[in-house]
């Protein structure tokens, strides 16, 4: 990237800059004759009014030449006012794309990252400089020409109309500016230091705060927040001072400026009114001067906001730059480039007195020498820390040695673009990389390379979409779609669109996430197009479940099914006022007692009283069953209607409350009634708060619900309907259609069961497996396990077939027991193909062909011997 | 069978009767009142224990694995509390509970159950006693086996 933001403005936007400027020049004969015309409106129209007037060759009388004057006058408003809008706009655009730009590239830069640099950075200050640092110099770039070419040519108007009354005047009115431009600069300079240090000091802020989140867990449990809030403290106060010290200079600057501004008549007069006095100049000379010199302070101070904007920019540029230029960075070639030809892996993985060195210079690895032929399989032994991880990262061409060099078939690896190395080999780390995307992205990543099928936009589209295209290349942002089809299926081996489930079905069987992804499927719900046709069979295996239920009596009592007139008593109130699962918060329990339509519905079947008094009753048992539990007791969370913090409240309100005379209560309390029976479930409270006369009435309010249902809450609910898909309920619920009962022993277990026995039977184990693809994983994969995360990386890897596959601990969090299972079924599947595979534990050394045992970053021991003195050092 | 029955029930039984009423209440609702048919399976021996069952209504066989096939060892009728012996040592199930009739139970939880017997020393007293007056018939059973164990040995002996 260019050093200096002057250079990167001047390379990619010298074109856009010079139609501002053009633009900007181009405005001022219009912005001149605006200024101007006043005086002919004065001094013709009105000051000669009645000789004859000629309009651009148009004979006129003295009113129509005032009009005409008017007329043109407000034509030139209007053209400034414009000007001035699509000068604006175009500045704006400008600002952006350039943003835009530099955002892009120094994103670009972070994938260039060498890979130890990464211990150093912290994501918290990286963010901070591509978000918020950049933001200033966006609004620069857009007015780097405007402004100075602008103001100042307003400026030097100014001035030499003042010159041209009178050159003394003229000396006198810029006589300070000397001055202050000795001491602006010198001040600004300070502000510049300040500024710079301001900048690293949020940094640090963002770091420590991302830390934070991070940590919270740990913190807590070590007692450990007042500690960090006193460190936060005095961060805070750092940037305070330093702001208050940039304020002080800051502002000292704007005196300055404003006291030599004003100074100006003080020279105006005395010299002026010398000049008057001997004659020498005429007095209106002087009130046009003074007039001049008001107009003259607007643009002087715009530009020296200008200079401090510039100064200001021109540090965060190079501080944001140089952040992200780390030595080592990777060439860009290596990520751009295509392979030219197909290269093949053959012979052997040599390194050759490799050395990788830390921060500190000490040895990672430490002059080793290795071969691996291809294909083989090779286990990589030794305690942690002894250069396992640096040497499966070198072989892999992650990392590259400070000394030796590693070639794979007789290619130096390090002069391999990724578009070779991320597709012939496969590396597997710890901990392995699982993003917030769905299971099915997540497992793709390595077939997508580039997109193998261009996006085609729909027609009405198309017009936009081109657009999007031009000002995208004019970024310089990255020239593939990321709507287009990515997935290269035939790396994974499959070629008919058929296969391409089946294949992700059977990586994950290998790797045993099927029953994991199963269960997330079985929780999922359907939106998505492609599982129109799913629908329709989930609805067939809704009605085999019925039937099941009806057939067979030892089932039928494990569930209570939705049925449209009748109450559900293993549910809870609300879902059987909705008949229905709720698509977005509008009607979420928690907030049913408030809403208008809820209640509208409550008082039109007349029973918002009975609710009220069910919730008063409720209120009463609570009371009585939690009142002499400590606030913090975990019944609370578990069993309590009524949280602990609100338990007072409600012990008044029950000693206060008559059931015959809730209309005594006031609308608060009244509210606090309501808000509670939302949640009943009759079979599992066993309160008998509902009756049967309830019962009904909430049927009948079920119906008034849907039945009235405003078209702006229509989407806010997808009933519960004997023959539909239910798209907000999960794919689970969808089959059973009903509630679990309570109080039955295994009940959730044995339906558990027979939802998975008839949705096999129907064959749509696979499509269900698909639905649990499309799970989402939460930020850095936080929604899946550890294992889970592990044996998704490993399906990663092993779904793209690649030449070389290099593992470092991949398997270490799955259960020690499956462990050399698992081994074994990966070596099989990539039989006749090379594993390089970096392992804690010593007994699976056996199943390789070559281990060697690493230790201080030296290879103590290669072949047959390290595996059996592995277990020794296991001991140890 | 609503929660009032539940305590009804659970005043009636001897362990429970010193107990105030809402405590009773309490323990009813913060526990699962679960329903077995006959032949159907609390628990089995060797299984983690996670809860306790008093039983309300109905029998129960406690049946253990032994070398020559399971042996009933004991019946439970209502008002008796079984399971209790898995949770309060972190032992798995010493023994398999099979329903012998339909059987309504309330099952405690683990921390439920811990919360009784700390809070109300008299319930484990009570259990104490039970325990005490399992083992008492036990060792009068083991000192009676081993007493005809050794009559057998030397009825065989050198003789």
């Amino acid at each position: 990237m260019e050093p200096t933001i002057f250079g990167y403005i001047r390379r990619h936007s010298w074109k856009e800059q010079m139609i501002v400027l053009g633009l900007t020049l181009a405005s001022f004969p219009f912005l001149y004759w605006s200024l101007d015309l006043p005086k002919t409106i004065v001094n013709d129209a009105l000051g000669q009014a009645d000789q004859p007037h000629d309009f651009y060759g148009f004979e006129v009388d003295k009113f129509g030449y005032l009009f005409a004057l008017c007329g043109l006058f407000l034509t030139l408003v209007l053209i400034n006012g414009i000007f001035k809008y699509i000068i604006n706009v175009y500045a704006g655009l400008v600002a952006e794309r350039m943003l835009r730009r530099l955002r892009y590239d120094l994103y670009s830069q972070i994938l260039r990252f060498p890979l130890p640099h990464m211990k150093r950075v912290s994501s918290g200050e990286i963010v901070q400089m591509i978000n918020a640092e950049t933001e200033a110099l966006g609004g620069y770039i857009g007015t780097a020409l405007q402004i100075p070419a602008y103001q100042g040519g307003t400026l030097l108007v100014i001035l030499t109309f003042i010159f041209v009354q009178d050159p003394v005047l003229g000396l006198a009115a810029i006589a300070l500016y000397p001055i202050q431009a000795y001491l602006i600069p010198k001040l600004q300079r300070r502000v510049n230091q300040l500024g710079k240090q301001r900048i690293r000091q949020v940094r640090r802020l963002a770091d420590r705060i991302s830390e934070t989140v991070s940590g919270v867990r740990d913190l807590r449990a070590n007692d450990a927040t007042q500690y960090e809030r006193a460190r936060m403290s005095s961060e805070l106060s750092v940037v305070y001072y330093i702001r208050y010290r940039i304020y002080i200079l800051k502002f000292m600057i704007k005196f300055i400026n404003n006291f030599f501004a004003q100074i100006a008549p003080f020279f105006f007069f005395s010299i002026g009114g010398y000049l008057v006095l001997t004659g020498n100049i005429s007095l209106g000379a002087i009130v046009a001067v003074l007039s001049a010199h008001k107009d003259l302070s607007s643009p002087w101070r715009e530009l020296l906001d200008y200079y401090q904007l510039m100064q200001d920019v021109r540090i965060k540029y190079d501080q944001v730059v140089s952040q992200f230029q780390p030595r080592g960075q990777i060439d860009e070639r290596r990520q751009l480039d295509e392979p030219t030809a197909e290269l093949s892996f053959e012979g052997s993985i040599e390194a050759r007195g490799v050395v990788v060195r830390d921060d500190d210079g000490d040895a990672l690895l430490d002059n080793v020498t290795l071969t691996v032929p291809i294909p083989s399989t090779v286990a990589i032994l030794g305690p942690g820390g002894g250069g396992r991880e640096e040497l499966t990262m070198v072989l892999a061409g992650l990392i590259t040695p400070d000394s030796g060099r590693v070639t794979i078939g007789g290619h130096d690896l390090n002069q391999l673009p990724d578009s070779v190395l991320g597709r012939k080999m496969a590396f597997v780390g710890f901990p392995p990389f699982v993003g917030s995307d769905t299971i099915e992205d997540n497992l793709l990543m390595g077939l997508r390379h580039r997109p193998v099928r261009p996006y085609q936009p729909p027609p009405e589209e198309e017009k936009r979409y081109r657009r999007q295209l031009r000002d995208t290349e004019r970024a310089g942002n990255s020239p593939f779609d990321f709507r287009a089809d990515w997935v290269d299926w035939t790396l994974a081996g499959v070629t008919e669109e058929q296969e391409r489930l089946p294949t992700i079905v059977g990586i994950l069987e290998l790797i045993q996430l099927d029953a994991d992804v199963y269960m997330l499927g079985l929780r999922g719900t359907i939106r998505h197009d492609r599982f129109d046709d799913l629908r329709e069979r989930l609805l067939e295996v809704r009605a085999a479940m019925h039937e099941r239920l009806e057939t067979d009596e030892s089932l039928a009592r494990l569930v209570e099914r939705f049925d449209p007139e009748r109450y559900n008593s293993n549910a809870t109130l609300a879902e059987n006022l909705l008949f229905g699962a709720p698509r977005d918060d509008q009607f979420q329990i928690d907030r049913l007692a408030e809403h208008p339509y809820v209640r509208r519905v409550l008082d039109q079947v007349g029973i918002t009283d009975e609710l009220r008094r069910v919730g008063l009753a409720l209120a009463r048992t609570m009371v009585e069953l939690f009142a002499d539990l400590p606030p913090d007791h975990e019944y609370y969370q578990q069993f309590s209607f009524i949280r602990a913090e609100d338990l007072p409240d409600y012990q008044s309100l029950v000693a206060r409350a008559d059931p015959e005379a809730l209309d005594r209560l006031d609308q608060e309390d009244r509210q606090r009634l309501l808000a509670l029976p939302f949640r009943l479930i009759n079979s599992r409270h066993r309160l008998g708060l509902i009756t049967r006369e309830l019962e009904e009435k909430l049927l009948e309010a079920r119906k008034v619900f849907r039945e009235n249902l405003p078209p702006e809450y229509a989407a806010s609910v997808a009933f519960f309907e004997p023959d539909a898909f239910n798209d907000a309920a999960s794919v689970q619920d969808n089959v059973l259609f009903g509630k679990i009962a309570y109080g039955v022993a295994q009940a959730p277990v044995r339906v558990a069961a027979l939802i998975r026995q008839l949705l096999e039977e129907a064959g749509l184990r696979e499509r269900i497996i698909e639905v649990g693809l499309s799970f989402r994983c939460g930020p850095g994969g936080a929604r899946l396990s550890m294992a889970q995360r592990q044996k998704l990386a490993m399906a990663r890897a092993l779904i793209r077939r690649p030449a070389v596959l290099i593992l470092h601990e991949a398997l270490t969090a799955i259960d020690a027991a499956e462990q050399p299972a698992m081994a074994d079924r990966v070596l099989e599947a990539m039989a006749g193909r090379t594993v390089i595979w970096s392992l804690a534990r010593a007994d699976l050394a056996d199943k390789f062909q070559q281990a060697i045992m690493m230790d201080k970053g030296k290879i103590v021991e290669t072949g047959e011997q390290a595996a059996e003195a592995a277990p020794q050092e296991a001991d140890a | 069978m609503s929660l009032q029955d539940d305590v009804e029930v659970l005043r009636a039984i001897p362990l429970f009767s010193k107990i105030e009423p809402a405590k009773l209440k309490l323990l009813a609702f913060t526990s699962e009142h679960l329903e077995f048919e006959q032949d159907e399976v609390l628990f089995r021996q060797g299984e983690p224990g996670d809860a306790a069952y008093i039983i309300l209504r109905g029998t129960a066989d406690i049946v253990v694995d032994s070398p020559t096939g399971p042996v009933t060892v004991a019946h439970l009728a209502r008002n008796d509390v079984v399971g209790e012996i898995a949770i309060l040592c972190d032992v798995p199930r010493t023994a398999t509970v099979i329903a012998g009739s339909g059987l309504a139970t309330l099952r405690v939880g683990k921390d439920a159950f811990f919360n009784l017997v700390t809070q109300f020393p008299q319930v484990g007293l009570g259990i104490m006693s039970e325990l005490a007056h399992r083992l008492h018939q036990t060792t009068m059973h083991l000192t009676e086996a081993s007493a005809r164990l050794r009559q057998l040995e030397q009825g065989s002996g050198p003789a």
